[in-house]
């Protein structure tokens, strides 16, 4: 981007899982963002209430929601490293507000909204023409996490970047348009389908033998690499793609001892 | 108070632990998928087609009721009858009259699954009418005595070992084995045609109904609507209300989709079209009675729940459903299973636990990546969950998260407090990246082991880091 264009202000939108869990992630985010030429700034915040909005509240998720927009009126862009909180923002958030007066201002800030590889690749234009050299010859899987790929159209944006970043080709699991399970409260509602459904995600990451797993939904990779522990699975590193596009790899992988 | 969802959830514990529905589902479901993936990509550009259906499904709702009254007079002119059957109660009803007034013994039967909906097989053998399956799956489900699994596959949950089981002690087969799918198939046709051969009805089901000509459509891939339409001097179509639309071009921007989405064909094996016989024909049936069910159908139209009803039942949603496929349909307890059941059973039958069908998805929208008429089943569910917390109130489940909602309503708090746990809980597991134990985590730890934060939550290693700023 050209010197004088003034640094575009970023909002960070941490999510809970990365907030609570593994702060590395933001920082990470923050990372990334600022070595792109933008500003960040994190504002007070807590759920975008997708959770309520999931389970029926929406009278929950709408107050919730009011929050999020008052919160992050002063910046250019929100970029959460989430698909499925990116989306809650971007998509759901005018479904909430639909026949209300504020959906105008809603509307307005949902189009603002990016998730963290759309924002950097699409948005920043962060592209893979001349991809770094290899680092080593480590396979690298992804997993592609339901509403950003289905709700955002995320695919291509973690791959081209990876390239970019770090030289590496992400490699597809089998059936890797299928939930890992996680769905929120369904992992703990429905605890035996969701195992089921893990189970045979934990199968086709065998299958392929990664050094590393990479996703781009916290909580998919806890449900993901909780399960590839329990399984006693002490080879696949499991990270966020915002970590390992910092060069955050070699630090403890997700539920790693450090 | 025992949550609604436990019913399903009982079930679906069984289904996972039953080996055999497990190798029948693992069986079944690569060829579904792969093989609509196939047909898809085939065309051009499919999702015009979809575009193009589920404007025509759109717009057939919009007018049901014109739509409905023409295809009724063209039936009526040409010589048939319709008949409306609100409750599935009137459609046991009409059926047993018709077939009572041609004196009827014995019944074939196209699969129909509104006649599953309504129970019709039960009522005709309480009538001392045998009602016989012609569909291969429906055939060998009533040899079972077991109810559809799948809306186009219904025999789905079995194994070919149950099938060659049930076979065997049903059929006189003297000394010969049923060794392949062949023999198998050949069995059934057997057995079969003997039951076209002495029908005095035929009753098929139809997946469209053309107003404009008073035509009923149906698609198979065995040939045995046709038998089972033709053969007999009675043809009764038992179907619903919302299966009319206004033209054949209409109806076939339904056909272009149906099939690729179903089964991964182009067009099934046969496409039949049924009308009351005509004058110059030399073969049909001479009484030709069409019964629509409504059984609540019409209440979806023109509520949030008026998209359930563009749905052309061709089961995509659940060939690619995680949940259906874990599980199978007969967790469900419903004709109507997966996300299209899940939607649709709580709405057309209502009993308290049907409900709790809408819990059981991740709301991953596979489903309606692959309808093809663009039925937004994430979010009729997601409608269905506000319905039930309006009325259920206060589980612990929606405690739980009203708590944590109300946490994350007062900002300050939420961080205090969530920096603190974050912090406490990363010092308890000390150098243990993952807990196996930890209490109040059991339905999560029972499968998974769980990764223990990093350390205080990342709202407060920022402000840390920055000088607690955010105290303004």
């Amino acid at each position: 981007m050209p010197a004088s264009t003034p640094a575009p202000k970023i909002g960070l939108f941490v999510t809970c899982p990365v907030d609570l869990m593994r702060p590395s992630v933001a920082f990470a985010c923050i990372k990334l963002l600022e070595d792109a030429g933008c500003e960040v700034v994190v504002p007070p915040q807590s759920c975008c209430g997708q959770v309520a909005w999931n389970n029926g509240l929406s009278g929950e998720a709408r107050t919730l929601a009011r929050q999020v927009v008052a919160a992050f009126a002063a910046v250019d862009y929100v970029v959460a490293p989430s698909g499925s909180c990116a989306s809650m923002l971007k998509n759901h958030y005018p479904t909430l507000f639909a026949d209300s007066d504020e959906l105008a201002r809603v509307e307005a800030f949902s189009a603002r909204v990016y998730e963290l590889t759309v924002f950097l690749h699409d948005v920043l234009g962060v592209q893979s023409n001349s991809p770094a050299p290899a680092e080593n010859s480590k396979t690298v899987a992804y997993h592609d996490s339901c509403a950003g790929l289905r709700e955002l159209g995320i695919r291509q944006q973690p791959r081209a970047l990876a390239r970019h970043y770090r030289g590496v080709h992400l490699g597809d699991l089998e059936d890797s348009e299928t939930c890992c399970g996680f769905g929120g409260t369904f992992c703990v509602k429905f605890a035996d389908i969701s195992n089921h459904m893990v189970t045979a995600k934990a199968r086709q990451v065998a299958a392929l033998h990664p050094d590393l797993l990479l996703g781009g939904d916290l909580s998919c990779l806890l449900n993901l690499a909780g399960k590839l522990r329990r399984q006693g699975d002490r080879d696949t590193r499991v990270f966020h793609i915002a970590e390992f596009l910092a060069g955050w790899d070699d630090r403890p992988a997700l539920g790693w001892e450090e | 108070m025992t949550a609604p969802a436990e019913d399903f959830i009982a079930r679906s514990r069984e289904a996972l632990g039953d080996t055999s529905l497990q190798a029948a589902l693992a069986r079944a479901r690569p060829g579904f998928v792969r093989k609509r993936a196939s047909a898809v990509a085939l065309v051009a550009n499919f999702d015009a087609l979809k575009a193009k259906a589920k404007a025509v499904r759109q717009r057939s709702l919009r007018d049901l009721d014109s739509y409905l009254a023409v295809f009724e007079q063209r039936v009526t002119a040409a010589g048939g009858r319709v008949h409306w059957a609100a409750t599935t109660a009137d459609l046991r009803r009409i059926v047993l009259d018709i077939a009572r007034a041609t004196g009827a013994r014995s019944a074939t039967k196209g699969k129909t699954m509104v006649g599953e909906e309504a129970k019709l097989n039960e009522a005709l053998e309480e009538a001392g009418i045998q009602p016989r399956e012609t569909d291969l799956g429906e055939y060998i489900i009533q040899l079972a005595g077991e109810p559809p699994s799948h809306i186009v596959a219904p025999a789905l949950h079995k194994t070919r070992a149950q099938i060659v089981e049930l076979f065997l002690r049903d059929h006189h087969l003297g000394e010969r084995e049923l060794a392949s799918v062949k023999d198998l198939v050949d069995e059934a046709r057997t057995v079969i045609r003997r039951h076209y051969l002495e029908a005095d009805i035929g009753i098929t089901g139809a997946n469209i109904l053309i107003a404009d000509t008073g035509t009923c459509v149906l698609c198979t891939n065995e040939g045995n609507g046709d038998l089972t339409a033709s053969l007999p001097n009675t043809h009764i179509v038992t179907t619903s209300i919302d299966k009319v639309v206004a033209s054949w071009d209409d109806a076939s921007a339904l056909l272009r989709v149906l099939a690729r989405s179903a089964t991964g064909q182009a067009i099934t094996t046969y496409t039949s079209f049924y009308g009351p016989r005509g004058d110059g024909d030399l073969d049909g049936p001479e009484h030709f009675h069409v019964v629509l069910l409504d059984n609540r159908r019409s209440q979806l139209l023109g509520s949030d729940f008026q998209e359930m009803l563009q749905c052309i039942k061709c089961g995509a949603c659940m060939n690619h459903c995680p949940v259906y496929q874990a599980v199978g349909g007969h967790s469900y307890n419903s004709v109507y299973p997966g996300p299209m059941g899940a939607v649709l059973t709580p709405l057309l039958r209502g009993e308290p636990g049907d409900f709790a069908l809408a819990d059981a998805s991740t709301f991953c929208g596979r489903c309606e990546e692959v309808c093809p008429v663009g039925i937004p089943l994430p979010a009729l569910l997601r409608k269905l969950r506000e319905m039930s917390a309006r009325q259920r109130g206060q589980g612990p489940g929606p405690w739980l998260i009203k708590g944590f909602t109300w946490l994350a309503r007062h900002p300050r708090l939420y961080r205090w407090s969530t920096s603190l746990t974050t912090a406490l809980l990363a010092r308890i597991s000390g150098r243990r990246g993952s807990w196996r134990r930890f209490p109040g985590l059991g339905r999560w730890l029972r499968y998974r082991d769980l990764a223990a934060p990093q350390g205080s939550s990342f709202q407060h290693q920022w402000r840390k880091a920055r000088g607690g700023e955010d105290r303004a």
